[in-house]
């Protein structure tokens, strides 16, 4: 049994967890302000998308093109490597957020998912039925307070499912800013995968933190689901 | 700050490299897509059999892939892939070193990634065809293989092709991944150049205007196909 446990302790994989894990906070960090700052952005967005202001609807209509129809490693390098390659910009105050690979790796996520979350709202918020808007209307509400008590909670309630996939793909994107040097778990794994030339170990290590990752992500889209849906609750 | 004169055709600029660049992205998009597509196929059967070892298999594979960064997967089939390719050849007596090129390992990947969203896109599009269909057929005599390509399959199609686009969409932005490998499609062409030139911005403006362009034309062919198998039906 002692051997057992020796022998799972000296295996590759067991080390390399706990490196591994060390770039979890990484991971984290990235996600802790990419993913609040992309929700409250991405309401904002999507209010301005059904605007009947046509110029406001749209700029961010093509915003979300140019953005849904590239890939986020496209973005995260042109942050990363071609906007630190324009002369003004190396001399202006941007250049304290942008020559930190973090800070690259926040922007572009925050961009993209602004994008896929603004989509995702604008359907929510386009399928609210008219009677219920009406309704509001006919009790006095102004247009804050019909936003604020009816069209955003019934809005968001009904697309939860639908965000919560696209905070999983955050939850994974998070891996491609490991290509801007940045330290997160990918990023590790592949320097023990340098460093002991065992691929496979290292990155099975890596796998496990980012599928246990995704099940918390998971849960907790469920309990937002049941917290905010009492009415399809089926014993309360 | 942007140098048009580094794109253009010919010795003087990266114009020609970059279009055999895209099509090289095109190719690993249509060629892991068809992949992925007979992957899933054969996820969803086993999915829909009533065998709880596949179903356990398939169910495993589409949660731990989808549970996991594209890059991570990449990663392990290109580091790994040859590992597991040798080993099996020793298996057959052949002890040799073998490397599978660039192009096979990417499609791969990409494929092993893509066929975890068609499979579901897949299954939710036959569960959509009624029970009554199926027994209908079965009715009139028709075998198997008779009720699959005749009755499931253009059905299937019709119902799934959307859901197919935004994967092939998935598939293609996916393909920019494979850069890291050494493969050379449109993001490593873009790094390639930019190294050389050192103008990071001009050749990355490009790959995201190439990118919008191959995402934007087939987006347009699937609405069209959409149209062509939806006649008929009132959508």
């Amino acid at each position: 049994m002692i051997e057992f446990f020796n022998s799972i302790q000296n295996s590759l994989i067991y080390k390399n967890f706990f490196l591994v894990l060390s770039g979890l906070d990484n991971t984290i960090l990235l996600l802790l302000i990419s993913l609040p700052l992309g929700f409250v952005l991405a309401l904002l967005f999507a209010l301005g998308r059904v605007s009947k202001i046509t110029l406001l609807s749209r700029t961010i209509a093509s915003y979300i093109f140019v953005i849904r129809g590239t890939p986020l490693l496209v973005q995260i390098y042109l942050i990363y490597f071609g906007l630190g390659s324009v002369k003004f910009i190396r001399e202006s105050f941007l250049w304290y957020a942008l020559k930190e690979p973090f800070w690259c790796g926040v922007i572009a996520l925050t961009i993209n998912t602004v994008a896929y979350g603004a989509e995702i709202f604008r359907g929510g918020i386009q399928s609210i039925e008219k009677s219920q808007v009406e309704s509001g209307l006919s009790l006095g509400f102004g247009k804050f307070l019909l936003l604020r008590k009816i069209i955003l909670p019934i809005a968001i309630r009904k697309v939860l499912p639908t965000y919560g996939n696209e905070l999983i793909l955050m939850v994974k994107a998070t891996s491609l800013v490991s290509l801007t040097t940045y330290m997160e778990m990918t990023g590790i794994a592949r320097k023990i995968m340098a460093k002991t030339f065992a691929p496979v170990e290292a990155f099975i290590a890596a796998g496990i933190l980012y599928l246990f990752l995704n099940f918390l992500m998971v849960q907790f889209v469920k309990y937002l689901e049941w917290k905010y849906n009492p009415h399809l609750r089926l014993n309360n | 700050m942007f140098k048009f004169d580094k794109l253009v055709f010919g010795d003087a600029g990266w114009g020609d490299e970059f279009l055999i660049a895209t099509l090289m992205t095109l190719l690993v998009s249509i060629l892991s897509m068809g992949l992925g597509l007979f992957l899933a196929i054969i996820t969803v059967w086993a999915k829909i059999i009533q065998n709880r070892i596949t179903r356990f298999i398939a169910n495993f594979y589409t949660t731990v892939i989808r549970g996991v960064p594209e890059l991570l997967v990449i990663y392990l089939i290109f580091f790994g892939g040859n590992a597991v390719v040798m080993s099996i050849a020793k298996v057959f007596g052949y002890n040799k070193y073998i490397e599978l090129n660039a192009l096979t390992i990417a499609t791969i990947a990409i494929a092993v990634i893509s066929a975890t969203y068609s499979s579901e896109v897949l299954r939710a599009s036959y569960l959509a065809i009624s029970k009554g269909q199926i027994e209908a057929a079965r009715a009139l005599g028709m075998n198997k293989f008779s009720i699959f390509f005749k009755v499931i399959s253009p059905q299937v199609i019709r119902h799934a092709l959307p859901g197919i686009g935004n994967v092939w969409q998935i598939t293609l932005k996916d393909t920019s991944l494979i850069s890291v490998t050494g493969l050379v499609e449109i993001m490593r062409q873009s790094r390639i150049s930019s190294n050389v030139e050192h103008s990071p911005l001009t050749f990355l403006i490009t790959a995201a205007i190439l990118y919008l362009c191959l995402t934007t034309i087939s987006g347009r062919l699937f609405k069209t196909l959409e149209v062509n198998y939806s006649k008929g039906f009132s959508t």
